[in-house]
């Protein structure tokens, strides 16, 4: 079955849902519908790009309590209330987001904690919101003059809102800033490569989640027509949570799921613990608590992946490989590219690369080589941007390159590989590779939530698979990255370092942990490229790898240059042999 | 305000500061060792409280329940996960299933001799301690290589367990315990309540101990070799399963303490313990859950900011003292240097 009939026929139940079901669940559904909201913000932010929050709820407040404090007492329409409260939420959002994501994992989780319990003792405190007791009185929302008064009326617009918020962040999740996005948990060094501002997407994730969560609470406002601080509060978040950690990450709908189930049970225990204990009281938490602990420890994926088990994922058609996107000029033949001067780096006491010099012109293949320990390494980190030299100068094409940040260098046309090969396991091969070409698209956020970015996809997926032709891997562009074997993924490395139109090519260790055969395939296809213009570095410490490829080779230890020359030169060099051979 | 006021306040933010300062001192154990968040720190305070509320009021304490239903689950999960190694199985109930059991017996006996205060005290602190192993044997030690979001997700999760476990056996009645002093001194023009300085003692004195069991002895060393470096500490023989079991009931221990001393000041519930530990929280973040002086230090701020924020602004009391963490946060991330987990 395709998915998307699937899709339609949920849409459908949902249509009809409230024309067939009993008031009782008419008024379940549209929680459910008001709790997938907020799911799925936290299904963006927690189980996509590995962040938490537990404040979500403080975040519906927020929404909630904008709307009923302005259409109670200062007369405001609900349409102008909602910009007014996703404003309120952008600009805290962004300042929780600034300060604490710049860290490391846990300070924004804990910061939302903090923030949560503040912000319900502040709604249960400030006389004008009605203290603990709350704000009654607040107007039914109306479309065109129509007063959606009704719950089963109210079920349409919050369902078409939640519908349209999947709409929108599976679009996201599927395109150029989706792709950073998804990419974000694998750490930061890969995607700053590509010109990803790690900082700025976690922050931008972490504002949609509270954008989600405060249109939520500004539906919750009209449809109870009252508000009080008790279902914002820290619990109420943690179960938020909760709903997207049972739903699962591997689809938007993981959302609508988990907000499903831990509602339905949510209703079930309440009936069902005061019965056999005898008192009232929120004794479901237990069971919540214990099945979440469970859940973590044996589906840390959630519930989805096993429904979707039974839906075949459809491939997508790819754009033919028509070559849309701009290229940069290649500088000519023996042109200087690269010019390493009197390089140096420092790490307090210890000098790991002592004033290195070299150079690399146009279309030619270097190799930096040296005994583990030796520089290259850090050499290599040098130019690539992910350190800065402590004194000396780095000139790509005439640019100096000490000082900037990795993503204006790959910008200037300088794209890498990783030794410890970076692909983002759960994206497909195409999506991989098209991650390299990231800078050269321009589609945002809000354009691809809106699906306003045809074009830019159509030319990124386009030239991603001409990568992919061009490296031999295009019978596996769907495959997902983590299924190929390692000689593979290292050329989908290198496709995708080819997607950003480079002019000079830095390779990290290519033929590391590779097979014979596998290392025969690396050395052609980086001869091939050669003969097609393009410049490559290369840092190895095997030998024989290295000698039938490389026009040139540089030898470092103990973080100075020792040689430089064509192969056969430096391999008869003795001070070389004894740098190798200890002898 | 004048001296006589401030000076009250400072000896109730100092007190309440002290308390919070052995609940972050725990809370940075358990980060350093295990990486874990320890989100329910604050229940084993809240717990201690009911418990001992609970002999003063002549009922059998809910703990001897909350034990046995503890033992019985660890039971229940050594069985499905030792099922095919009998000798494993019963050396692995043995460490984290029997001193839940002995502890439910010694609170029964002791409730049921009508034994006196000291007694009391001591079965409380046991009773409470002996939940550490089997919190860390169930929720803990099957995630204990999972990365730090999902044990602090965990954490939540076993933060909701406890307390609705907390309303179930102990019920929704809060509860105070008497003063272990009721004596005062003049110190000039103010006067200082015993009980404030028995808490400064004790404060102090865990402090103490602590530096002490971390310097001198092989568990505290082992534990500091796991902080330093897990992988290396598995690979000289110590057991991180053991040294997460080890950190975690002595955090345990020191909220049974902590409950202890907090017990006479302030009247808790069954939920009291989350906005308690949350406070220890806030002061160890202060260090950055790394630094033991800072965090310790942070705590104690916090004490002090809640006291003078009670008497500004009392309504607003606890939206300053977990708003005051955001400042906090932004200076740690301007002074941190963030280093990426490979």
């Amino acid at each position: 079955m395709n998915p998307r009939i699937l899709v339609a026929i949920v849409v459908a139940v949902i249509g009809i849902a409230p024309q067939i079901a009993p008031p009782f669940y008419v008024t379940l559904l549209n929680y459910i519908g008001l709790y997938s909201l907020v799911a799925l913000g936290l299904v963006l932010l927690t189980g996509v790009a590995g962040q938490t929050s537990f404040g979500q709820a403080a975040f519906v407040g927020l929404g909630a309590y904008t709307t009923a404090v302005l259409t109670t007492q200062y007369g405001f329409s609900p349409w102008i209330t909602l910009p007014i409260a996703l404003g309120i939420t952008l600009v805290i959002g962004y300042v929780l987001g600034i300060i604490t994501l710049s860290m490391g994992g846990h300070y924004l989780p804990l910061a939302t904690i903090a923030w949560g319990i503040s912000l319900f003792f502040l709604m249960g405190t400030i006389e004008s919101f009605g203290g603990f007791t709350g704000l009654t009185g607040v107007p039914p929302v109306s479309i065109f003059g129509f007063e959606l008064l009704k719950e089963s009326h109210f079920y349409y617009f919050i369902w078409l809102v939640v519908l349209a918020a999947l709409w929108c962040v599976a679009n996201l999740l599927d395109s150029r800033p989706g792709r950073a996005i998804r990419a974000l948990k694998q750490g930061s060094t890969m995607i700053e490569a590509f010109g990803v501002h790690p900082g700025r997407m976690k922050t931008a994730v972490f504002v949609i989640a509270a954008l989600l969560a405060c249109i939520s609470g500004w539906l919750y406002a009209h449809l109870q027509r009252f508000v009080n601080p008790t279902p914002f509060g820290i619990n109420q978040g943690i179960e938020y949570l909760f709903m997207a950690v049972v739903g699962g990450a591997t689809s938007v709908w993981g959302a609508v799921l988990g907000a499903t189930l831990i509602t339905l049970l949510k209703t079930w225990l309440q009936d069902l613990l005061p019965q056999i204990i005898g008192e009232a009281g929120q004794f479901e938490i237990i069971v919540f608590g214990i099945l979440l602990v469970v859940m973590l420890q044996y589906a840390r994926d959630g519930l989805l992946p096993y429904l979707q088990h039974f839906v075949p994922q459809a491939k997508r058609a790819l754009p033919a490989a028509a070559d849309r996107l701009q290229h940069r000029t290649m500088p000519v033949a023996d042109s200087p590219v690269l010019d390493v001067n009197t390089a140096r780096k420092t790490f307090g006491g210890l000098v790991a690369v002592n004033d290195v010099s070299f150079n690399v012109n146009a279309r030619e293949v270097v190799g930096l080589i040296g005994p583990n320990g030796a520089g290259k390494s850090t050499c290599f980190n040098l130019i690539s941007g992910a350190l800065d030299a402590t004194s000396g100068s780095i000139k790509f094409m005439g640019q100096e390159l000490i000082g900037q940040t990795a993503s204006t260098i790959s910008k200037l046309g300088l794209a890498r590989t990783f030794q410890h090969v970076k692909l983002v396991a759960t994206m497909t091969v195409v999506e991989n590779v098209a991650l390299g070409a990231y800078l050269r698209g321009t589609k945002g956020i809000l354009a691809s939530a809106l699906k306003f970015n045809r074009e830019d996809e159509a030319a990124a997926l386009a030239e991603a698979m001409r990568q992919l032709e061009r490296v031999g891997l295009a019978a596996h562009a769907h495959d997902a990255a983590s299924s190929l074997p390692l000689g593979k993924q290292r050329i989908v490395e290198i496709a995708r370092a080819l997607a950003s139109d480079p002019i000079l090519l830095l390779l990290d260790e290519p033929a590391a942990g590779l097979r014979f055969a596998e290392k025969e395939q690396l050395a052609k296809l980086i001869r091939g490229l050669k003969d097609e213009g393009m410049t490559v570095l290369l840092v190895e410490h095997d030998m024989d790898f290295v000698m039938g490829l490389v026009d040139r080779l540089v030898v470092l230890n103990f973080g100075q240059k020792l040689a430089q020359g064509l192969p056969e030169a430096v391999q008869a060099d003795p001070a070389v042999r004894e740098a190798y051979l200890g002898a | 305000m004048d001296f006589s006021i401030a000076a009250l306040l400072t000896q109730d933010g100092l007190t309440n500061g002290a308390i919070y300062c052995l609940l972050a001192l725990a809370l940075v154990l358990v980060f350093a060792v295990t990486r874990v968040i320890f989100i329910p720190q604050g229940e084993f305070v809240a717990f201690t409280v009911l418990t001992l509320a609970s002999f003063e009021q002549n009922k059998l304490p809910g703990t001897v329940w909350l034990l046995i239903a503890l033992a019985a689950t660890v039971l229940l999960a050594e069985i499905v996960a030792y099922r095919k190694e009998p000798g494993r199985m019963l050396r692995a109930m043995a460490a984290s299933a029997l001193p839940c059991v002995i502890a439910a017996a010694i609170v029964w006996a002791v409730f049921a001799m009508q034994a006196g205060f000291a007694l009391q005290v001591a079965a409380t602190v046991i009773a409470v301690t002996s939940m550490g192993p089997a919190i860390y044997r169930l929720a803990y030690q099957p995630v204990a290589t999972a990365p730090v979001l999902t044990l602090l997700i965990v954490s939540v999760a076993v933060h909701f367990v406890l307390t609705g476990l907390g309303l179930l056996f102990f019920g929704a009645e809060g509860a105070r315990t008497s003063a272990f002093t009721g004596s005062t001194f003049a110190l000039g023009s103010m006067n200082v309540s015993g009980q404030s300085l028995l808490v400064y003692a004790f404060t102090v004195g865990l402090v103490v101990a602590m530096a002490l069991f971390f310097k001198y002895t092989l568990f505290g060393k082992a534990l500091r070799a796991t902080a330093a470096n897990r992988t290396g500490a598995r690979l000289v023989g110590i057991s991180p399963n053991f040294a997460g079991s080890l950190s975690v009931t002595l955090a345990a221990a020191i909220g049974a303490l902590s409950g202890l001393l907090i017990g006479p000041i302030t009247t808790v519930y069954y939920d009291s313990g989350f906005l308690i530990g949350l406070k220890g929280f806030v002061g160890a973040i202060v260090g950055g859950l790394a630094s033991y002086p800072i965090a310790a230090g942070g705590a104690i701020f916090v004490g002090l900011v809640e006291a003078f924020s009670s008497f500004w602004a009392s309504a607003y009391k606890e939206v300053i003292v977990f708003t005051l963490i955001l400042p906090v946060l932004l200076w740690r991330s301007f002074t941190t240097t963030h280093h990426e987990e490979e």
